[in-house]
């Protein structure tokens, strides 16, 4: 059986610098993989590509079996590959519930739409307490939230979260990262990118370390948890 | 000074066509950050579409049958004209430096003006614009010339199928998303290559029943009447903070009546008597841009820059 998502030597380039030098790596349907590394190890680049918002130089995205390479980056989202992507992105002056709806863009069933709009309420009960609100009223922890909860309104079959923890309160980064052991546990397939190395690779069955460019390190999220040179270098341990 | 109801029925019809107008500029703006300054000549393009179908027409057809067909043919002329403009001018500057296009708007709204001019028969000067019969009417000491009855059903109706359309459809909530952030509404599903089309081609809609106003209200078109109606239009979006739909309307009627009521009465101030009069008001419409762009450069309804991030 092939994987629900395959990379395989990716090679992405901002002019004539290359951002990823070749990676590959692979999501079978109903796992967490994570992609974790520091800052400009090129995560966000290969989400932002997989999406189809870059187009690569080289190498393969296959996605269900089927290579994204001609698919514009709005046809994407119909595959069922939702992407959340860094910095959150809500639509500021749109209400809560709008961002919602725009994650159903290109579904047609209104009642299951409305249903799944009640599912993101019930996920997060503030986004419904507000869902008249300008989405741009929200604080950090409550748009990723929106952010999260807009990207499931596609019933994807795979969810790209980058960064969902990025410049949170500790108590609403537990909070995100407690929402995503629940989508995992519904068993929502993820490739969540992730600064926070120890609570990225605490819910990852599948972990891969990126440096400048390039995977330098696989394995499951606990054996990268407890390995020596991921525990120093991201883990902030001597 | 009882005349002013009547100035100020005069300012708000007058403010009512420039914001129809206003609708091109803001929509555009707002999702692709342009000033499309050939706006004004595809607006002209509609006016002389709807004369071309009067003028097809056989001779003794009453307006109440030509005036819907003349406004379909000002609609397809104008849209046409856009979308056209959006995809061969517009569209190959796109994520090149922000000047190309405007150079590009400037030159394109002189290329239609002189096309207008040199291939449209007898379009060298102002061409008669058929005219509404019946009226004047008049309510309380308030006359409504028949020209601008139209005016005054269509400016609403457009706004209101405009509200409900970017609000209530699926496509103005892709529009909202574009306008807000492009690369996320692409991750959302929306084809933001298509929104861009739609934005040029609704404004082009609008600036063509603007322009069916104008004809039955000056009872002429002309190759240039684009130009300075463009300007006003232009200054009637930044006056309402351009980017947004409802501040196009609000500016226009602002723009209108400021115009309107400054032309009539500043020559009653001591030592202002020479600056009255119609030659007068297209001074006072840009005085008022200049204000606005010293004093509150977002507009009446702009939104804080700030959330643009």
């Amino acid at each position: 059986m092939t994987a629900l998502l395959e990379v395989e030597d990716l090679r992405i380039a901002y002019g004539k610098i290359e951002a990823v030098k070749g990676i590959s790596f692979k999501v079978e349907a109903g796992e967490v993989v994570t992609l974790i590394g520091t800052n400009g190890a090129g995560k966000t680049t290969t989400l932002r590509t997989i999406s189809g918002l870059l187009k690569p130089v080289g190498g393969q995205i296959k996605f269900n079996g089927r290579s994204l390479r001609k698919v514009p980056a709005h046809q994407i989202v119909s595959l069922g590959l939702a992407h959340s992507p860094e910095g959150r992105h809500i639509f500021p002056r749109m209400t809560i519930e709008d961002n919602l709806l725009l994650g159903a863009f290109l579904r047609n069933d209104r009642e299951g739409i409305a249903k799944d709009v009640q599912r993101a309420y019930d996920l997060f009960p503030i986004l419904g307490e507000r869902r008249r609100q300008a989405a741009g009223t929200l604080s950090g922890g409550e748009q990723q939230m929106l952010a999260m909860g807009r990207a499931l309104m596609s019933q994807p079959k795979l969810l790209m979260l980058d960064e969902p923890s990025m410049g949170l309160s500790p108590i609403m980064m537990q909070k995100i990262m407690a929402t995503i052991a629940e989508l995992k546990a519904q068993g929502t397939t993820i490739l969540l990118v992730e600064q926070n190395a120890q609570a990225a690779l605490s819910l990852a069955d599948h972990g891969h370390v990126m440096e400048i460019g390039k995977v330098v390190l696989s394995g499951s999220g606990q054996d990268l948890l407890h390995d020596e040179s991921v525990r120093k270098a991201y883990l902030g341990e001597d | 000074m009882n005349e002013l109801p009547q100035q100020l029925v005069n300012g708000l019809l007058l403010g009512s066509m420039y914001g129809l107008v206003a609708i091109g500029y803001t929509m555009v703006y707002g999702i692709v950050q342009l000033i499309n300054f050939a706006h004004g000549e595809i607006f002209m393009t509609g006016g002389f579409g709807a004369l071309s179908v009067w003028l097809i027409l056989p001779g003794g057809t009453t307006m109440w049958v030509a005036l819907p067909l003349m406004i379909i043919g000002a609609v397809l002329v104008a849209t046409t004209v856009a979308i056209g403009a959006e995809r061969f001018a517009y569209r190959p500057l796109r994520g090149g430096p922000r000047l190309a296009p405007l150079i590009t708007a400037i030159g394109l709204s002189l290329a239609l003006q002189q096309a207008v001019w040199a291939w449209y028969p007898e379009a060298k000067s102002a061409r008669t614009f058929p005219q509404l019969s019946g009226g004047p009417f008049h309510i309380g000491n308030v006359t409504i010339q028949t020209g601008d009855v139209f005016l005054l059903i269509a400016a609403p109706v457009c706004m209101a199928v405009l509200a409900y359309f970017v609000n209530r459809t699926r496509t103005g909530r892709g529009m909202q998303a574009t306008a807000q952030d492009p690369d996320t509404a692409k991750l959302m599903g929306v084809n933001t290559d298509r929104i861009i089309v739609i934005a040029f081609a609704l404004g082009a809609v609008f600036a063509a029943v603007g322009a069916v106003a104008y004809g039955l209200k000056y009872g002429i078109v002309d190759y240039k009447m684009g130009f300075l109606l463009g300007l006003k239009a232009f200054t009637a979006a930044v006056l309402g903070g351009i980017g947004n739909i409802y501040g196009a309307m609000i500016g226009g009627l602002v723009l209108g009546t400021a115009e309107t009521m400054a032309t009539a009465y500043i020559n009653h101030i001591p030592g202002m008597q020479q600056l009255g009069g119609q030659s007068w008001a297209d001074v006072w419409a840009f005085v008022l841009l200049i204000l606005v762009l010293l004093f509150r450069p977002q507009g009446l309804l702009g939104e804080r820059v700030a959330d643009r991030a």
